[in-house]
């Protein structure tokens, strides 16, 4: 299980997540919340891709801190921009080279990629340059990529995000049948409907945190607030010499 | 588009030669021709070099877009060496650049990259006892030939936001940009092999 105690992040002396704490045990949670609000940097503790400045995050009570290692291999991560995911020239290659020094051989690794890339609607493409493949090809080959390597719990971030309609369906229909635990962050709030719990993430904070349609009506209305009422920080500056009368 | 030449899947015998006598092949040939150094024997190894295209069973246009890019300069040293007045050295010199470059672009359709990155770790495991470690050069190989169509990319994200704010004739302008989205690549990339334990 995947435990946030207190944490606490800053950038640059900004504190960008305030003292939040959940304990991450339902199979499919959502993360939702305005640009900025903080899901990226809080899914990014989760496998130990940031340490909190304060409190700890916990995979079954092993601390990120010493266990980054361990930790990311049984917490695999998505990312929005598949371009950059893929780190070698063809896909096979890509989805191989996860598999590296784990073990297993030459045969086992040829059937696993075999078999993720099938899963994934890729098979036929394992000697295709990966640049080459399409937009939503891509994210897909990104999370075979991740999957190949067996993670126990998979943290996506916007996966989704630069994706059109079709791609978007694609890759929500692929994670639906995952059998890992899923931690989804998105802006397409449509994709949560089934899902078993949903965060409202703002200003660095878990404001709600409960079932997908009251968690959405609940993230609707806080964005709806912000826009009728935006915050008022500073008067804009005066343009000219001459004040307003 | 195949960029670079890289990889095309087949299943002729070339495909099942080891990469390892592949470059072999490939030095032996390219050394042979020139030590001969004989202008019609270096023409026929030409010939002979393209011709092996299809009996790989690659489409001939292959060995055609392989050739190409040197082209000017096999005529830049064609014209030179007719103006020193030796039309046999200008023959000899612009076969043995056509074989070198018709073999080594056969070797490298022929060849995924995984297996020329394995050779390399194989080749570079003797300088472990210095501290170079051998899968981190093979990781580096990739990550670069991996990089070329990034900056391409790069290069073109910035050109067509530079066109779409009817910028003009100014191409130094792009520099900064390109780089800045190189580098946030760059990171992200990182970010994503950390995340993906290889590192
Ligand atoms: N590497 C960084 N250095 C400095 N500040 C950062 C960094 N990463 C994020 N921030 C800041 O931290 C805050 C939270 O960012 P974060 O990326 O976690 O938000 P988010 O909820 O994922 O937003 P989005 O929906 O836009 O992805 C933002 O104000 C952002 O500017
Ligand atoms: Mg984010």
């Amino acid at each position: 299980m995947l435990q946030l105690e207190n944490v606490t992040h800053a950038y640059d002396g900004r504190t960008v997540l305030h003292d939040v704490s959940a304990d991450l045990t339902e199979r499919r949670i959502g993360v939702i919340g305005a640009n900025g609000s903080g899901k990226s940097t809080l899914a990014r503790m989760l496998n130990g891709l940031l340490v909190p400045d304060s409190g700890r995050v916990l995979l079954d009570g092993r601390d990120t801190r010493r266990y980054a290692k361990e930790i990311r291999r049984r917490v695999g991560f998505v990312f929005a921009d598949p371009g950059t995911q893929i780190i070698m020239p063809t896909v096979g290659e890509d989805v191989e080279i996860g598999l590296r020094g784990s073990g297993l051989s030459r045969i086992e690794i040829e059937e696993r990629v075999e078999r993720i890339l099938r899963r994934h609607g890729l098979d036929g493409h394992r000697d295709h340059p990966a640049h080459l493949l399409s937009g939503g090809q891509k994210q897909m080959l990104a999370l075979a990529s991740v999957l190949v390597t067996e993670p126990e719990i998979l943290v996506c971030d916007e996966p989704t995000t630069l994706l059109d309609l079709r791609n978007v369906t694609m890759i929500q229909r692929t994670l639906r049948t995952l059998p890992q635990q899923i931690v989804l962050l998105t802006h397409h709030l449509d994709t949560l409907g089934d899902f078993d719990r949903v965060l409202v993430m703002d200003e660095g904070r878990i404001v709600f945190d409960g079932v997908p349609d009251v968690a959405v009506a609940h993230y609707t209305q806080l964005m709806r607030r912000r826009l009728d009422d935006p915050p008022r920080e500073e008067p804009p500056e005066p343009v000219g010499g001459e004040p307003a009368p | 588009m195949s960029m670079l030449g890289l990889y095309v899947p087949g299943d002729s015998a070339v495909y099942r030669i080891p990469v390892g006598a592949k470059l072999l092949g490939l030095f032996g040939a390219v050394t042979a021709v020139i030590v001969v150094g004989h202008p019609w024997t270096a023409a026929a190894a030409a010939l002979g070099c393209a011709l092996l295209y299809p009996l790989c069973g690659l489409p001939p246009r292959y060995a055609w877009r392989t050739l190409r890019p040197v082209l000017p300069f096999l005529a830049l040293i064609a014209l030179f060496q007719a103006f020193t007045g030796d039309w046999q050295v200008a023959l000899r010199v612009c076969a043995q650049l056509a074989v070198a470059v018709l073999l080594s672009g056969l070797v490298t359709l022929t060849t995924r990259v995984s297996e020329m990155l394995a050779l390399f770790e194989r080749l570079a495991r003797p300088l472990r006892f210095v501290g170079v470690r051998p899968e981190r050069v093979a990781l580096v190989l990739a990550l670069t030939v991996r990089a070329i169509p990034m900056v391409a990319s790069a290069w073109r994200a910035s050109r067509e936001a530079y066109l779409a704010r009817g910028l003009r004739g100014r191409p130094h302008l792009m520099v900064v940009p390109v780089i800045v989205g190189l580098v946030r690549s760059a990171e992200a990339m990182g970010e994503a092999m950390t995340a993906r334990g290889v590192d």
